[in-house]
């Protein structure tokens, strides 16, 4: 099981409704075998999250590309484009391409937010739409990625390095988790890798939150700014030109 | 007498505010305006009010002097030589402000200031420090938050220092608007946002708007008000459409009868305060501001402002669900846009003679209401809590703005994270003015300098003087009134998420 963020965008809802009791507000229930989510009554209190044995979520709904458009459409005005994350949205490259490529027709641009665990240097239609990426590059030690992801790094530091070549790679970003990781190597290690392959790409450093995350699995607190400050000067120190803290 | 004895043994007043007090306190103890029965009944009931103007128009409301012109030629009365460098400039400038009249007593117009000191911008850091003097004696000085500078459209390097200095200095007055087109880079229309998530200004102006209904020659001024330079608006006054609604049996009554009876009451208040003015206390014929050309009476205009909208469609519409509402449902919205239409119409049958430079038409306004309004929103705005996503928000309230050449704009509140993503704003204002908007505010969550409904007040001050001390600025006092009677600290937050 995995310790990250966001735990209810691993998996897809399998209609368990184990959720359904959990809910204070009535705003789940079952209509034949599947679990129906009413977002009107719904007030975000995330209990249904809490209880879901399956790392997934009842407050979904199947979009088409037309569906999503449709809701760009209403705020293409006031955007200069679209950034589209997830849970990890590669593991719908499919679709994330056709969107894109409805979204370049609309003048707008087209970002990538991601794990970086699928390989990207084979997915050459979706590059082609696809302007710019993020990634999270969360551990630069094999076992210490393994051991917090429960998969191998060498995937992401690729696709750094492949989106880089193709002029890509827009940020790259680290999560720092104070007693967990081991911050400092991390930093400095990706922060190098960056300079090697271009020293403008900017590079954001992110403090740990317990916000959307299974604490019993992971006890850590948010770094001091102290900390965050000397991170800062050893991405400065490697000669990163663009580096931010958040 | 005894109201007069209370201002002078008010200890929460400074002397300064205590001589404009007493002012308006001998003012008002004359009647010299001809105010018809109907005109008084609604005067009484609140929904006809002149915002304090007094009773007696001795000065125009809204003065917009033509500081080119005195920057070219200096003042014989003042007797000022045009200026020759940086500092002779802004001291120039601070010694008209004094002499530019108003209702407060405070000039509500500045100038387009980066413009008249970019000649005068040799050595920059020199420049820096002049403007910072400059922007500190405003505020230390012209004590009223109704004071209003403008920069833009293109960027200079007197603008660049401006958004700089007020970023260092963290002062409430002046009010400042950024003239922007498409004249106006990225770059600096960035640092004008940077700028206001951390003191609450500059605001943005459609200029593209503003120029096609003045041409080049107008002025942001007070809250938000368009008006041409070298000139200004006698008067503002305002009907209350919140509370007109009461008087209607049903919608088509209201558009039918009630409105434009009450669009009659308004030109018969408003003409009256103009005749006074102009016929009778003799301003235009003893102010050295028209004798040495600054202002003109052929460039001035009257305003008709209303406020009250949303509360006046919610009546009529009945619903306390949020869908039904003002600013959400396609019914409530059209019925705003078919009041403030028929609201043009009506006012524009009548002409005054006076106002050449609108053809005779007294300007749309859309007031943003006073500290003692009562849970009746600003202008044509949404009200505060009530507030939808920002692009329908922006939408809803852009079908208001071409009606009101003479202000109106919506406040948007954006959460400090924002800072790490100015663009994200400026591709809202962009969109926004793509969908004529007029003007668009913006803070910061964690500002201190926040935007009260038109105006800027510092949170620390609005504390202080809810302790009982004295406050230097006098729009702090209207600024805690209306936080604590129109939920001004309770706006929606947006987020980039």
């Amino acid at each position: 099981m995995s310790v990250l963020h966001n735990p209810e965008t691993i998996n897809i809802c399998n209609n368990c409704a184990a959720c359904i009791k959990s809910c204070p507000y009535n705003a789940l229930n079952k209509n034949y075998d599947k679990v129906i989510w009413n977002k009107n009554a719904c007030r975000n209190c995330d209990k249904c999250l809490k209880v879901c044995p399956s790392n997934s979520s009842p407050k979904t709904r199947a979009m088409s590309v037309e569906d999503v458009v449709r809701e760009i459409n209403k705020v293409k005005a006031f955007i200069s484009g679209i950034t589209v994350s997830g849970g990890e949205c590669t593991l719908q490259h499919e679709f994330v391409t056709a969107l894109f490529k409805e979204v370049k027709k609309m003048g707008l641009t087209t970002f990538l937010d991601t794990n970086g665990f699928i390989p990207l240097w084979d997915k050459k239609e979706l590059i082609c739409v696809m302007d710019m990426a993020m990634i999270d590059v969360k551990s630069y030690d094999l076992k210490e990625h393994i051991w917090l992801t429960g998969k191998g790094n060498k995937n992401v530091l690729e696709n750094v390095r492949y989106l880089s070549s193709i002029k890509k790679l827009y940020e790259v970003r680290t999560v720092i988790v104070p007693e967990i990781l081991d911050n400092y190597y991390n930093v400095d290690k990706i922060n190098k890798l960056i300079v090697s392959l271009n020293q403008d790409i900017r590079y954001k450093i992110i403090k740990y939150r317990p916000l959307g995350v299974r604490t019993e699995l992971l006890e850590s607190c948010v770094p001091s700014d102290e900390m965050m400050n000397e991170l800062l000067k050893i991405a400065n120190k490697n000669g990163c030109k663009n580096v931010i803290v958040v | 007498m005894s109201k007069a004895l209370n201002i002078i043994k008010d200890r929460a007043l400074t002397y300064r505010q205590k001589v404009i007090n007493l002012a308006r306190e001998a003012e008002n103890s004359i009647n010299v305006l001809n105010i018809n029965k109907e005109v008084q009944e609604y005067r009484d009931e609140g929904i006809i009010c002149d915002l304090f103007e007094g009773n007696a128009p001795y000065r125009p409301r809204y003065i917009v002097p033509d500081y080119e012109k005195f920057m070219e030629n200096g003042s014989e009365f003042l007797g000022l030589n045009p200026p020759k460098n940086i500092w002779e400039a802004v001291n120039n400038l601070l010694i008209l402000y004094k002499h530019v009249p108003s209702i407060t007593s405070f000039p509500v117009y500045i100038g387009n200031i980066d413009y008249l000191l970019e000649p005068f911008i040799n050595d920059e850091e020199e420049a820096y420090k002049a403007i910072k003097i400059f922007l500190t004696h405003i505020d230390r000085t012209i004590t009223d938050s109704f004071c209003h500078g403008n920069i833009g459209p293109e960027e200079t390097k007197a603008g660049r220092l401006i958004l700089r200095a007020e970023k260092e200095l963290q002062n409430s007055i002046p009010n400042i608007t950024l003239k922007y087109s498409t004249a106006t880079s990225d770059d600096f229309a960035l640092e004008a946002i940077n700028t206001a998530l951390v003191i609450a200004k500059p605001s943005f102006a459609n200029h593209e708007m503003f120029k096609e209904e003045f041409g080049e020659k107008y002025g942001i001024v007070s809250c938000y008000n368009g008006l041409p330079i070298g000139g200004g608006s006698y008067t503002l006054v305002r009907l209350n459409l919140a509370g007109l609604a009461k008087k209607a049996k049903d919608e088509e009554d209201f558009l039918n009868n009630v409105l434009p009876d009450a669009v009659k009451r308004m030109i018969s208040y408003i003409d009256e305060r103009v005749r006074f003015l102009v016929d009778e206390s003799g301003f235009f014929e003893s102010s050295f501001l028209v004798s040495e050309g600054l202002i003109c009476r052929d460039n001035f205009t009257a305003m008709f402002g209303m406020f009250g909208l949303a509360e006046c469609v919610n009546h009529f519409i009945n619903s306390e669900r949020q869908v039904d509402r003002f600013g959400h449902s396609v019914r409530a919205n059209d019925l705003g846009h078919t009041i403030i239409s028929s609201l043009e119409k009506e006012v524009n049958k009548y002409n005054n003679p006076y106002c050449k430079f609108s053809e005779g038409k007294y300007l749309l306004h859309a007031q943003v209401g006073i500290d003692t309004d009562y849970c009746i929103s600003p202008g044509c705005r949404i009200p505060i809590g009530e507030e939808p996503e920002i692009h329908e928000h922006i939408i809803q309230a852009a079908r208001f703005h071409k009606f009101f050449p003479s202000g109106v704009g919506d406040i948007f509140n954006f959460d400090s994270t924002v800072k790490n993503n100015p663009q994200y704003i400026l591709d809202i204002i962009k969109g926004a003015f793509s969908h004529k908007m007029r003007y668009f505010s913006l803070y910061s969550t964690d500002c201190d300098v926040i935007r009260i409904t038109g105006y800027l007040v510092k949170r620390s001050e609005m504390e202080k003087l809810d302790s009982g001390k004295q406050v230097l600025r006098d729009t702090v006092i209207l600024g805690l009134g209306a936080v604590k009677n129109s939920r001004i600290l309770e706006r929606k937050v947006r987020k980039n998420d």
